[in-house]
């Protein structure tokens, strides 16, 4: 609150455009106006940078728009969108996208299935639980596995979870989908327990101590009242966890293998979107070509679901949000 | 917790013995969750370093890539990847500050700053390949930097601007209200409160985002695959235009050839890599425990 008023005062004198000048010696209103204009030139400046940011999403639009338009004057949108077949390499061309999309998503999905539950529960124990000195502990530790880069997650998926899944299920691919969903699964705790930690954390004090005054235990106190209390920030979480896990590249890339495969076998290899563009750009495929706008074609389409998954998370914070005052 | 109920016969009793077990299970069971975490890590770490120890030498930091992997080395790598990292911080530091000032001390509230903030944080959960597709097309292609170290410099600068302003913003708002009104009553203009007053106390904060985020640039390997940053090559960068590698695109190379030893080289590379990254992460914290008392 205090915030607000600061920050309206700072408008409102901002709106005003020139300080007002003081009918005073000349010498001073020389320098008034030299120190108007330079402060001008400063605000236009900061504006500058903060429209570099808009800039960026005109970029990313205006670059994938192009040359997606290209590529869907020679392929329909009906056989992009509908086709189960992916092979712009081959001589016998089909572009339908389904094999890549089922790829992106049994590895969204599987990577949830750990994810969501382990991070949830890992936020109740960090919020409701565990003590200052064990959270100093823990904390840094999930920071850390936040950090490391995805090229070290499939690192660790090929040379440790795969022959591990090997050794229990014998027919497994050396490239299957359940490796990466599980190192992304490990990936993406830390978003999903950091971001419903910070809502669980939120929740008033009060509301617990009125459900322990009314004989609840610390269960009854965590699940039925501090968590439903939290939700909407805890499903923005998982929103963007799993929209994280969609967008991810080089852990699927290395572990789930480059098989555009329409498959519901989590044990095959296959191909998600990410993994098809990194492809693309490892081989020498020339501008102007079909294959090449198919990059751009794949990118829109994984930048239209991230864009829609992270614009319905921030809705779901907003519309669904408790106002505790 | 539940206190003392009220003897009324066995069977409630045994509702609430049941209620306290169904709590140790669910407590316990949250631990475990915490603990996957952990372990994981821990797996991670140890993992890597059984396998790459034994290639981590001096030889392995001062050679370059070879078809012969007892002679490959991660030179090419470590130096492009701190090319790119003092780029990347030159680029994106003052850009992104400036951006959190101009949002938090100068913009009205209303629909342009609000577009704006939405759409940083929309920017913030693009998928880094996508921004690898726009270096592409415009650093790349379009401006005609070529496969360059200062087209990866520039495509990893706009990855992480959002992440730098939205952690710059934060710091800046932690500076309270009473500096600036106290500052302007002393007759500073704007600018003067800014630079003066609030960048200051801000610094710390400021600092270990940008820390934190720069970390973030150094372990990204897509993006710089989109620019055609190349996995072999025998020779260092001596300038912003030459060609290229940095370390997770050398550990990836390694990681997809199939010999043992070749995965070997890329879990020494991974240790090199890591310890990197976790130097830049604890100056940050150490930044961040060290300042942030002060306000």
């Amino acid at each position: 609150m205090v915030r607000d008023n600061v920050q309206m005062s700072q408008s409102d004198e901002g709106a005003d455009g020139d300080e007002p000048v003081a009918p005073s010696v000349v010498s001073q209103l020389g320098l008034r106006k030299d120190r108007s204009r330079k402060e001008r030139l400063i605000a236009g400046l900061l504006f500058a940078c903060a429209a570099v940011s808009t800039l960026v999403t005109v970029g990313v639009v205006a670059v994938l728009l192009g040359e997606t338009v290209m590529f869907f004057s020679q392929v329909s949108p009906v056989e992009f969108f509908t086709g189960t077949e992916w092979t712009p390499n081959f001589r016998d061309q089909n572009f339908g996208i389904l094999p890549l999309l089922a790829g992106s998503f049994m590895v969204a999905v599987g990577s949830a299935v750990i994810a969501l539950p382990v991070g949830l529960m890992t936020a109740i124990f960090l919020s409701e639980y565990a003590g200052s000195r064990l959270q100093g502990v823990l904390k840094p530790i999930l920071e850390i596995l936040a950090g490391i880069p995805t090229v070290v997650y499939g690192y660790f998926a090929l040379t440790f979870i795969t022959p591990l899944l090997r050794h229990f299920f014998p027919g497994t691919d050396v490239f299957n989908a359940a490796s990466a969903s599980i190192v992304v699964g490990i990936m993406i705790i830390p978003t999903v327990s950091s971001l419903s930690e910070d809502a669980l954390r939120a929740v008033p004090n009060a509301l617990r101590e009125g459900a322990y005054g009314l004989g609840a235990t610390k269960l009854e106190v965590s699940t039925r009242v501090v968590v439903p209390a939290a939700l909407s920030g805890i499903l923005a979480s998982f929103i963007l966890a799993i929209s994280r896990a969609i967008g991810e590249t080089m852990a699927v890339t290395i572990a789930a293998g480059n098989l555009p495969n329409l498959t519901l076998n989590p044990l095959e290899s296959i191909q998600t979107m990410t993994a098809y563009i990194v492809s693309v750009s490892l081989g020498d495929t020339p501008q102007g070509t079909i294959a090449y706008q198919t990059l751009f074609a794949v990118g829109m389409t994984l930048f239209v679901i991230t864009l829609a998954m992270n614009i319905l998370s921030q809705w779901v914070l907003s519309r669904f949000r408790e106002e505790y005052q | 917790m539940s206190g003392a109920p009220p003897p009324l016969g066995e069977g409630r009793s045994a509702f609430h013995t049941r209620r306290r077990l169904k709590g140790v299970v669910f407590a316990t069971l949250c631990g475990v969750a915490t603990l996957v975490g952990v372990v994981s890590l821990a797996v991670l770490l140890v993992d890597v370093v059984i396998d790459g120890l034994g290639e981590l030498d001096t030889a392995f930091l001062t050679s370059f890539a070879s078809r012969f992997p007892e002679r490959a080395g991660i030179k090419a790598g470590l130096v492009g990847s701190i090319w790119i990292l003092v780029l990347t911080a030159l680029f994106s530091f003052p850009v992104s500050v400036a951006a959190a000032i101009y949002l938090e001390e100068y913009a009205r509230r209303g629909w342009l700053s609000r577009a704006i903030q939405t759409n940083i944080a929309n920017l913030a959960g693009v998928p880094s390949i996508v921004y690898g597709i726009l270096g592409l097309a415009l650093f790349v292609r379009a401006l005609g930097f070529e496969r360059s170290v200062l087209s990866g410099a520039l495509t990893l600068s706009l990855l992480i601007m959002p992440v730098i302003i939205i952690a710059a913003q934060e710091a800046i708002r932690a500076v309270p209200p009473t500096i600036r009104e106290a500052a302007y009553g002393l007759g500073a203009t704007r600018w003067q409160v800014v630079s003066r007053q609030v960048l200051p106390m801000a610094l710390p904060g400021i600092l270990t985002g940008t820390i934190l985020a720069l970390s973030r640039a150094v372990g990204e390997t897509a993006p710089l695959i989109m620019v055609g940053a190349v996995g072999f090559i025998a020779f260092t960068p001596e300038g912003p235009m030459d060609p290229f590698t940095v370390m997770p695109l050398q550990i990836y190379q390694w990681v997809s050839r199939p010999q043992d030893e070749f995965r070997a080289l890329a879990a020494a590379g991974i240790i090199v890599l890591l310890v990197l990254l976790l130097t830049m992460n604890a100056v940050a914290i150490v930044l961040r425990n060290r300042y942030s008392t002060r306000i």
